[in-house]
């Protein structure tokens, strides 16, 4: 499948690569590069393969509270919010971002691999509730991230400048027929933005006028991991706990409500959790890649989810589930074990090395 | 692609051999290092290591992957490229100079008539993109 941007990915020599189906650029030249813009200055990403999903119907607001692990009730219009959504196992269905237009409407952005199953869950569920769910088709997403970002922005909605500089970190605004909102997948501050393809065109080629550096699916990749922003399907799954993927702050367990996989995740806080999504920095030079396994110094082992390259640290990093308790640890590298230090999986924020260590 | 060195032997895992008398100097080539993309980490081997032909005794990691280096010819490792600790990325920008991997003594020279030539080698950079 091509995004509306497609032929503009193939004029700036985008590698085109095959994503979950999607026909996206990895890079456009320099992965590294491009990594570096978004650190310093200002990026974009094609994220249209996302998959945006409209809520309509009186009773959408005890729908979103039963259906996600987040509290919506939290949200006033114009405001969005990450959450999970999970199944009556505790485990992962998808990670998405819901935004309230107002009490009977709200949006969900979820993921492109997960469409199919998101939509079936979504569809069940909204027979109870008489919810409508409707796929927006023929839309485009761009991510605009980085320092610059904001004021690029507000240059190229000139008319609409005082709106744009007061807008808040998970909020959203329309002007005309864009859709802006104050979210991203980077770490930086930014932007991402859903109109008609033809608008996109538009506005991609008035972003790139404003030299804003096109990004492929690479470095958005590598900022992520740096950001310690999970990816589904890696870091987690169906099978996964949020409790064992540092994602325990999105789970809200007030007594007004009965969300789904509540039951299983209260008892498995009581029981005690037994695993830990961590940071891993490689102390040597190398590269930490997926599948990893993790050696603590007693022998229990754990994997990493996510590894890769950190551009901005210049080492090799890892998001990775271990099991409690930690102690010093070491990763499997085609096997010799390496030496890693265990840090709060959150690596580099604003341009700026964020991670604590977690076991000295 | 860009032209060959006309000099050079190659392996069909896409490493290059230069032979000054009964010592090789190899690297990867031009088109490995595209398939790769930017290089972050070279792994080498130690100099004194004894290595068989085809035998893995290098690694060199991309942002998006780690893949083995075969060695083309038997032989001793006499002196390894330091530069790319810290510039790994030589090997993209340089393939065919400053971004040769390691130097080897050669055990059986009559190895080097296994490799191919630049002109069997471009055949089948051809076919395996098409």
């Amino acid at each position: 499948m091509h995004t509306g941007l497609y032929d503009e990915h193939l004029a700036l020599k985008g590698k085109i690569v095959d994503f979950h189906g999607w026909s996206l650029p990895l890079n456009y030249g320099s992965q590294i590069e491009e990594h570096h813009a978004v650190r310093r200055k200002v990026g974009m990403f094609d994220v249209s393969h996302m998959t945006v999903i409209d809520l309509h119907g009186e009773k959408v607001v005890a729908y979103l509270r039963k259906i996600l692990s987040n509290d919506i009730s939290t949200l006033t219009s114009r405001r969005a919010l990450y959450s999970c959504m999970l199944n009556e196992h505790g485990g992962v269905i998808d990670d998405l971002i819901v935004y309230q237009f107002n009490d009977h409407y709200f949006r969900l952005v979820v993921n492109s691999a997960t469409r199919e199953k998101d939509l079936d869950w979504l569809k069940k569920w909204a027979v109870e509730f008489s919810v409508s769910v409707e796929e927006a088709q023929d839309k485009c997403i761009i991510a605009v991230q980085g320092p610059e970002a904001l004021a690029i922005i507000q240059s190229i909605f000139s008319e609409a400048r005082t709106q744009i500089s007061e807008l808040k970190p998970f909020h959203f605004i329309q002007i005309k027929d864009y859709f802006i909102a104050q979210t991203g997948y980077t770490g930086e501050k930014g932007v991402e933005i859903i109109a008609s393809p033809a608008q996109s065109i538009v506005l991609w080629r008035k972003l790139l006028g404003a030299g804003v550096q096109p990004c492929g699916l690479g470095a958005r990749d590598t900022l992520r991991l740096e950001a310690g922003l999970n990816l589904y399907g890696s870091d987690m799954d169906d099978k996964t706990s949020p409790l064992t993927s540092n994602l325990a702050w999105t789970v809200v367990f007030s007594d007004d409500r009965d969300f789904i996989g509540k039951k299983f995740l209260a008892n498995e806080k009581k029981e005690g959790i037994t695993a830990k999504l961590v940071g891993l920095i490689l102390n040597d030079k190398g590269v930490l890649r997926t599948g990893q396994k993790v050696v603590l110094a007693d022998g229990r082992e754990g994997m990493i989810t996510s590894g890769g390259y950190s551009p901005t640290l210049e080492k090799g990093i890892a998001l990775a589930r271990l099991p409690l308790p930690l102690t010093t640890a070491h990763v499997d590298i085609r096997g010799s074990l390496k030496s890693v230090a265990i840090v709060t999986p959150n690596f580099v924020r604003h341009g700026t090395p964020v991670y604590k260590p977690l076991v000295l | 692609m860009s032209i060959l060195p006309e000099d050079l032997r190659f392996t069909p895992s896409h490493e290059w051999v230069r032979v000054e008398e009964d010592i090789i100097v190899v690297g990867i080539t031009d088109y490995a290092q595209t398939l790769l993309g930017e290089l972050v980490y070279v792994e080498l081997p130690d100099v004194g290591d004894i290595i068989n032909q085809d035998e893995d005794c290098a690694v060199v990691e991309s942002v998006k992957a780690a893949s083995d280096v075969y060695c083309p010819v038997a032989g001793e490792i006499i002196e390894i490229n330091d530069d790319l600790e810290d510039e790994p990325n030589l090997v993209n920008d340089d393939p065919y100079g400053n971004g040769w991997l390691f130097k080897l003594h050669m055990d059986k020279p009559e190895q080097l008539d296994d490799l191919m030539t630049a002109e069997e080698y471009q055949k089948q950079v051809a076919d395996e993109a098409h």
